[in-house]
């Protein structure tokens, strides 16, 4: 029943089974909070039989394509995505980690040239399972752990 | 594989198809140089070598290759006499100076530099060293050098002795040797053991890897020990630098029982971990292994002008 915590949207995108207090980092990664967007939902810390707890993001009047969402994999890889039109989810599926990772992460390397000249950083998925990310400019891997102090 | 234009920046951009190409190329290159003294392939082409850190080998080596190819060179050899002091980006150093050149070798305390470097420039970028990251034209001219010593590579025992935990020419050393078929002793204290990345890596592409502290032991085995230096500069903490410094010295005396044709390699320069008495004797390659840097670089600069 957690979905009637907030109100359900008509044409949009819920963004479901985000691991708890990941929420407000989703919808920064996804820049869903523009002034002029339409209107977005969060419900933080809500009961999930899967998760025990989990946030829930609504973003209405956006049709997320499975490629934006994933770039939410890296904090949220348990999430799922329901397209919704007319009230009804016409579209289901699961975050999946990208090959590439454009933009988001920074590199946890101080003496990695991306963190001192402008570059857009890029990292190279190396493993998913345990996750392992692979810096395009300096080649150093990061872990999981690392990964996470540095989105 | 097109050659012309092509950036040389990691040997993990490198097939093996790649590296035996280069070899190839390097080898044609020294023969006709010996035959002729001296060549005419990039002549009119100019070479801008941009030395962000010293050097010596590897600045004068470059441009050694070039004016053997019979292109001119300019360039500068410290960061402190150029625009970089007065807070000018890495990638406007490029874009200028891609205007003055025909292809540029970069050498930087940064790691990732050359890569930022390649994608800004129009032109081909030869990494010529990034911060402690990668030194793909060393591995080349060692691949060359053990190459030209025994005729192949393929069934070699190869040791790498020192700081295998900092040393970035071990690495990429190490990660281009896993092409071969070839078994490798990692001789080092604890404290500089392989990360254990490149180790799984190794082990993943079929390379019998051991690791040991014992090098008197591991000698009478190997047909190559390439020994480096332990670089006081690469380590966070002047303590952990003490407790293994010195830890090892190539002399006559370790080497009395290695194989008749053992060969002893240095990226150089060296310290005190291979004794100058060593020099002499038949088993110093390291000399020669500076001489194939410029074969080398001759060829991976006539390849990315396209004058080849």
């Amino acid at each position: 029943m957690a979905e009637l915590k907030v109100t359900a949207i008509k044409e949009g995108t819920v963004i479901d089974h985000i691991p708890a207090g990941k929420g407000l980092k989703v919808i920064e990664i996804l820049h869903l909070n523009r002034p002029n967007g339409g209107a977005l939902l969060l419900a933080s810390n809500v009961h999930s039989k899967k998760l025990g707890k989990k946030d829930i993001v609504k973003v209405e009047g956006r049709f997320l394509s499975e490629e934006e969402v994933n770039k939410i994999a890296l904090i949220a890889p348990t999430a799922t995505v329901n397209i919704v039109r007319d009230y009804k989810v016409s579209e289901k599926f699961k975050v999946e980690v990208p090959d590439e990772i454009t933009g988001i992460l920074r590199c946890a390397n101080p003496n990695c040239v991306s963190n001192h000249e402008y570059t857009v950083s890029k990292f190279y998925v190396v493993s998913r399972e345990p996750l392992k990310v692979r810096c395009h400019y300096c080649e150093r891997t990061m872990e999981e752990d690392e990964i996470l102090r540095n989105l | 594989m097109e050659w012309k234009g092509r950036d040389v920046i990691s040997i993990r951009d490198f097939s093996k198809e790649d590296i035996e190409f280069v070899l190839n190329v390097a080898e044609r290159l020294e023969a006709e140089l010996n035959e002729k003294g001296s060549l005419d392939y990039a002549k009119g082409k100019i070479l801008a070598t941009l030395f962000f850190e010293p050097s010596t080998r590897t600045r004068l080596s470059f441009e050694s290759a070039m004016h053997r190819l019979g292109g001119s060179v300019i360039g500068f050899s410290s960061a402190s006499s150029t625009s970089v002091k007065k807070g000018e980006s890495l990638a406007d150093t490029i874009k200028t100076v891609e205007q003055y050149s025909d292809v540029i070798v970069i050498r930087h305390s940064m790691e990732g530099a050359a890569r930022l470097a390649a994608e800004v420039a129009e032109i081909p970028v030869i990494n010529a060293g990034d911060g402690s990251n990668q030194h793909p034209t060393q591995t080349l001219l060692d691949l060359y050098t053990i190459k030209r010593a025994f005729g192949k590579i393929d069934g070699l025992t190869i040791g790498l002795l020192g700081d295998l935990k900092y040393g970035r020419t071990v690495h990429s050393l190490a990660e281009a040797l896993a092409f071969y078929n070839v078994e490798l002793y990692l001789i080092s204290p604890e404290l500089l053991r392989m990360p254990k990345h490149i180790i799984e890596e190794l082990q993943e592409k079929g390379v019998k890897v051991h690791e040991t502290s014992d090098l008197e032991g591991t000698i009478p085995g190997l047909d190559v020990l390439y020994v480096t230096r332990i670089q006081r500069e690469r380590f966070p903490d002047e303590q952990e630098y003490l407790k293994v410094k010195g830890s090892y010295q190539v002399n006559c005396e370790v080497l009395k029982n290695a194989k008749e044709t053992l060969k002893v390699m240095h990226p150089l320069p060296r310290v005190d971990e291979i004794h100058p008495e060593v020099d002499k004797s038949k088993h110093a390659l390291y000399f020669r292994q500076v001489f194939s840097g410029v074969p080398v670089r001759m060829a991976l600069l006539g390849l990315t002008l396209g004058v080849l």
